[in-house]
């Protein structure tokens, strides 16, 4: 469904991705890791062109998606995209959030969007905030408007670039709970996240990166109990006793 | 000081009108109407103009607000009196001259005000739209602009103050705006200056401290419907206090 063919990626002399490839297959749940800096949150945000990439190519259901020319937001509607930061429109109401794209992209009455946008707020389960501001909201409260929001195009594909990043401890499982809703309905899931515990339970496939490089593919099991790569076995390390490296 | 004001009034406020043609604060008025109504949409083309990614847009766009900002508007007004003639044959009225110097000045000074603006949108809410598939056009139109005009209106308001004002250059090249005319009641009783430019002060005051009045309201209606959310982050004490003002 996604694949990656040789793709690199710099930022001036930085090479944020080098040589990538991956293919991720339809109903797949693939979590990205690794330490900040390794180009995962980059990696995630080429799928949909919000970063442009120097060489190689990314194709989606079998389209190009960096080529010149190609119908990009057309692709875009097609892959929802959560951001660590939510970024809901602050002007709009908690509905208007989830009918904008529909009825501006997708050609929706605003009736048929209404109700639409509904049923998705029912489902993350903020049905009642519907006319509120988004500001109104807790974290976890924005973040699952902005997963509904990106769900309202009904897109096969949905990426979150650190999705809890930014919620206080507390906020993170409502969050987690809606994303794992979406794995039972069989969506198409990459996810960057440094909830491990997410990874383990519902990822299909781990790929660990570090300094632009996919360095580690595995099942969840494999990756958490053998890692196989020096530097993943350093990052579980690491996460698993944080003070173990302590002076 | 009442007598000055029993006896002029009249031509204070239209200048000769109906005998002659429309003079005083009524014309101080209408130029400056007209000169914001057409310059903001001057202003926000050349704001949009001056963030677009496309070079041969920002580029031009970006050379003339150097060059404007970089002229005082009473040498616009010169240019334009006197060198457009050259250029189109027949001369330029004083009005239109006024009216061609304040729009050009002020959709300069606009157009950086909207680019401060659409910058002062996070990064995040352009991107947010972009991802959910809508075209630059549509984000700019539903997404950034909407929030940028409510950070812009105090940064509006000086503009539109200030062109009030500057309407008064008129007098350099004799439209009878309300100087104009204040000057010319001045030579006529002669005797009280003070009273006759106190009373023009004033003129201008009540227009200026009305408009500024006018959008202050504005401002209050805006931030009742959503302002106050904007500058939250989710959940601070702060915050809700502020949304409950």
């Amino acid at each position: 469904m996604i694949q990656f063919n040789q793709v690199n990626k710099w930022y001036g002399d930085y090479h944020a991705l080098v040589d990538i490839d991956e293919t991720i297959a339809k109903g797949e749940v693939v979590v990205v890791c690794g330490p900040s800096g390794s180009g995962k949150s980059t990696l995630i945000r080429t799928i949909n062109r919000l970063e442009a990439i120097e060489s190689g190519s990314i194709t989606f259901d079998g389209e190009d998606i960096h080529r010149r020319g190609v119908d990009l937001n057309r692709l875009r509607s097609r892959i929802g995209f959560v951001f660590q930061q939510f970024n809901l429109f602050p002007h709009l109401t908690v509905l208007q959030n989830c009918t904008l794209a529909p009825i501006e992209v997708g050609g929706a009455r605003p009736a048929q969007a209404h109700q639409k946008a509904m049923a998705l707020l029912d489902r993350v389960g903020l049905a009642h905030k519907a006319d509120a501001w988004p500001a109104e909201l807790s974290g976890g409260q924005q973040q699952r408007v902005a997963i509904a929001r990106a769900l309202a195009m009904e897109p096969p594909v949905m990426l979150f670039d650190e999705p809890t990043s930014a919620l206080d401890p507390e906020m993170v499982g409502e969050v987690l709970l809606v994303m794992q809703g979406l794995v039972r309905d069989g969506m198409t899931l990459v996810v960057v996240t440094h909830e491990m515990g997410f990874a383990r339970d519902v990822a299909h496939r781990v790929l660990f990166m570090d300094q632009g490089r996919i360095l580690e593919r595995a099942e969840p099991h494999a990756f958490f109990n053998h890692p196989q790569h020096p530097r993943a076995q350093q990052f579980l390390a690491d996460i698993r006793t944080p003070f173990a490296r302590a002076p | 000081m009442l007598d000055l004001i029993h006896d002029y009034w009249l031509y204070f406020l239209v200048g000769q009108y109906p005998q002659g043609p429309l003079g005083g604060v009524a014309v101080t008025v209408l130029l400056a109407a007209l000169a914001l109504l057409l310059a903001m949409p001057v202003g926000l083309l050349l704001g949009l103009a001056r963030v677009s990614t496309i070079a041969a847009l920002r580029r031009p766009v970006t050379v003339l607000v150097y060059l404007v900002r970089g002229i005082p508007l009473l040498l616009m007004v010169f240019w334009i009196y006197f060198f457009l003639p050259t250029v189109t044959g027949h001369k330029t009225d004083q009005f239109s001259t006024m009216l061609i110097a304040l729009v050009v000045f002020d959709g300069v000074y606009l157009a950086e005000i909207v680019r401060a603006g659409i910058q002062g949108v996070p990064r995040g809410q352009y991107e947010a739209a972009r991802a959910l598939g809508l075209a630059h056009r549509k984000a700019m139109r539903r997404v950034i602009l909407p929030q940028a005009l409510r950070s812009m209106l105090p940064s509006l308001v000086n503009q539109f103050v200030s062109t009030i004002k500057a309407t008064s250059l008129g007098y350099i090249i004799g439209l009878t705006e309300a100087s104009f005319i204040a000057t010319q009641v001045n030579s006529q009783v002669f005797v009280h200056p003070t009273a006759v430019y106190l009373l023009l002060s004033l003129t201008y005051f009540v227009l200026c401290f009305g408009l500024s009045r006018f959008a202050f309201a504005l401002e209050k209606r805006l931030a009742r419907r959503a302002l106050p959310h904007m500058a939250r982050s989710p959940g601070s004490p702060t915050a809700s206090a502020a949304s409950n003002a």
